[in-house]
């Protein structure tokens, strides 16, 4: 399986929300932010959890994303960021301009 | 709707920084964790699901390690390695030999 | 496993069951009365040994922050090492003669004098536990998870580590299949010291971003 994403692509994070499994944090989903690394491809553990074998391998990324973009209030300074590894199946391309 | 192990960004409250050196029993459900993982009859995610599984109630009220044990239970039991009869009486004869222990060494 | 209490030998093979972990008098709780059936019915059915089960303890004490902290020092020291170590960290520890690390991927990110890394995992307690053994407990804390991705600066604090705001502080979230170690910057006054010195001053605490190594602390 190709990779979708280059490190410096814009992508969002789906706002998706099903029960089961998911190693894609509830404070992220929706947000948008910057494609830091692949990482490598590697089983869903999505389907790992209920003893099946998560093939095909999928591409897992680290997103990086400005915490300012992640949450209402925060308080630091506005380069601080989160970094997070998420699944290529749940991100999307997004435009590089980031509206309010 | 958030799941509720799924904690980043959520309530408050002080971090205890100091580190406390777990007990004998937490490194042994260590250990028997990770021999599972190595004879493959657990797999990280399973693991982490059965954690997730657990009520909020227990999740938030167990220590870390009696979350991993309570969860490797009902993993064992549904994975068919024992059944909760086995491990019912099994628990009733340890603590039927710890009770006759403490009376022992009173 | 076998054990023996005030030198009482016991005439079958389980463990003794009077332990010093709970050892207020009375019963022992539900859920580590569980830990021994579980263990002793996994030995019954042949699935684990005794042995197995004290040398992983055995194993995963002797981890502890010792080959992080060499692997930093030596990064400190070499700079083409260090450079190895950032672009493929389990590589970097092999280097090293670490070879244990099972299914381990590393990456290290490093400290400067413009970025304060910190390592959590939201989601349940991720850590790279084939280098550096067992985490902190605070690690796997609740208000740890629940608070430093939404207010790193301020848990910080709670470490007494205080970061100026020309320093951007990253949060890396442990999701998935990597784990994380935070490359500390080596501190003013260390020059001329030894590898073990260097190594000395790098606390678990410090490989997570918690706190900073200081000079000030040589015990060698």
């Amino acid at each position: 399986m190709s990779a979708r994403f280059r490190a410096g692509d814009a992508v969002a994070v789906r706002a998706a929300y099903p029960p089961g499994h998911i190693r894609t944090p509830y404070y992220i989903r929706g947000k948008r932010g910057i494609i830091e690394r692949l990482c490598g491809e590697f089983a869903n553990p999505e389907e790992l959890a209920f003893g099946r074998d998560g093939l095909p391998e999928r591409p897992l990324y680290r997103v990086r994303f400005r915490q300012q973009d992640v949450w209402p209030d925060y308080g630091g300074t506005p380069e601080d960021t989160v970094d997070i590894e998420i699944f290529e199946h749940w991100l999307e391309p997004a435009a590089r301009e980031i509206t309010a | 709707m958030r799941r509720h192990h799924d904690l980043g960004g959520t309530g408050d409250g002080p971090v205890d920084t100091r580190s406390h050196d777990p007990a004998l029993w937490e490194k042994r459900v260590d250990a028997v964790r990770n021999l599972l993982g190595h004879k493959k009859l657990l797999t990280t995610d399973e693991h982490r699901r059965h954690i997730e599984d657990l009520t909020p109630e227990d999740y938030d009220r167990l220590s870390y390690y009696e979350r991993w044990i309570l969860s490797l239970s009902h993993h064992l039991i549904e994975r068919g390695i024992f059944t909760a009869d086995e491990l019912g009486r099994k628990m009733a004869e340890v603590e039927a030999r710890e009770a006759k222990d403490r009376e022992q060494y009173k | 496993m076998s054990e023996r209490v005030h030198g009482h030998p016991h005439d079958h093979d389980h463990a003794r069951t009077f332990q010093p972990d709970h050892d207020d008098g009375g019963p022992m709780p539900y859920l580590q009365v569980m830990e021994i059936a579980t263990r002793e019915l996994l030995f019954e059915k042949g699935i684990i040994t005794p042995d197995e089960v004290r040398r992983q303890i055995e194993r995963m004490d002797e981890r502890g922050r010792w080959r992080g902290a060499r692997v930093v020092a030596r990064a400190w020291m070499d700079p083409a090492f260090k450079a190895r170590l950032l672009a493929n960290g389990r590589a970097g520890c092999e280097e090293m003669g670490i070879t244990d690390l099972e299914a381990l991927r590393l990456v290290v990110v490093e400290n400067t004098d413009k970025v304060h890394n910190v390592i959590v995992c939201t989601l349940c307690s991720c850590y790279p536990k084939p280098l550096m053994g067992l985490p902190p407990s605070w690690y796997k804390s609740l208000p740890y998870r629940k608070r430093v991705v939404r207010e790193p600066r301020a848990v910080l604090k709670e470490f007494g580590l205080e970061l100026p705001d020309d320093v951007v502080v990253r949060v890396h979230d442990s999701t998935a299949d990597m784990r994380y170690m935070v490359l500390p910057r080596r501190p003013d006054g260390t020059e001329g010291w030894s590898e073990e010195a260097l190594a000395a001053i790098v606390t678990r605490d410090c490989m997570l971003g918690t706190a900073v190594p200081r000079a000030t602390e040589r015990r060698i």
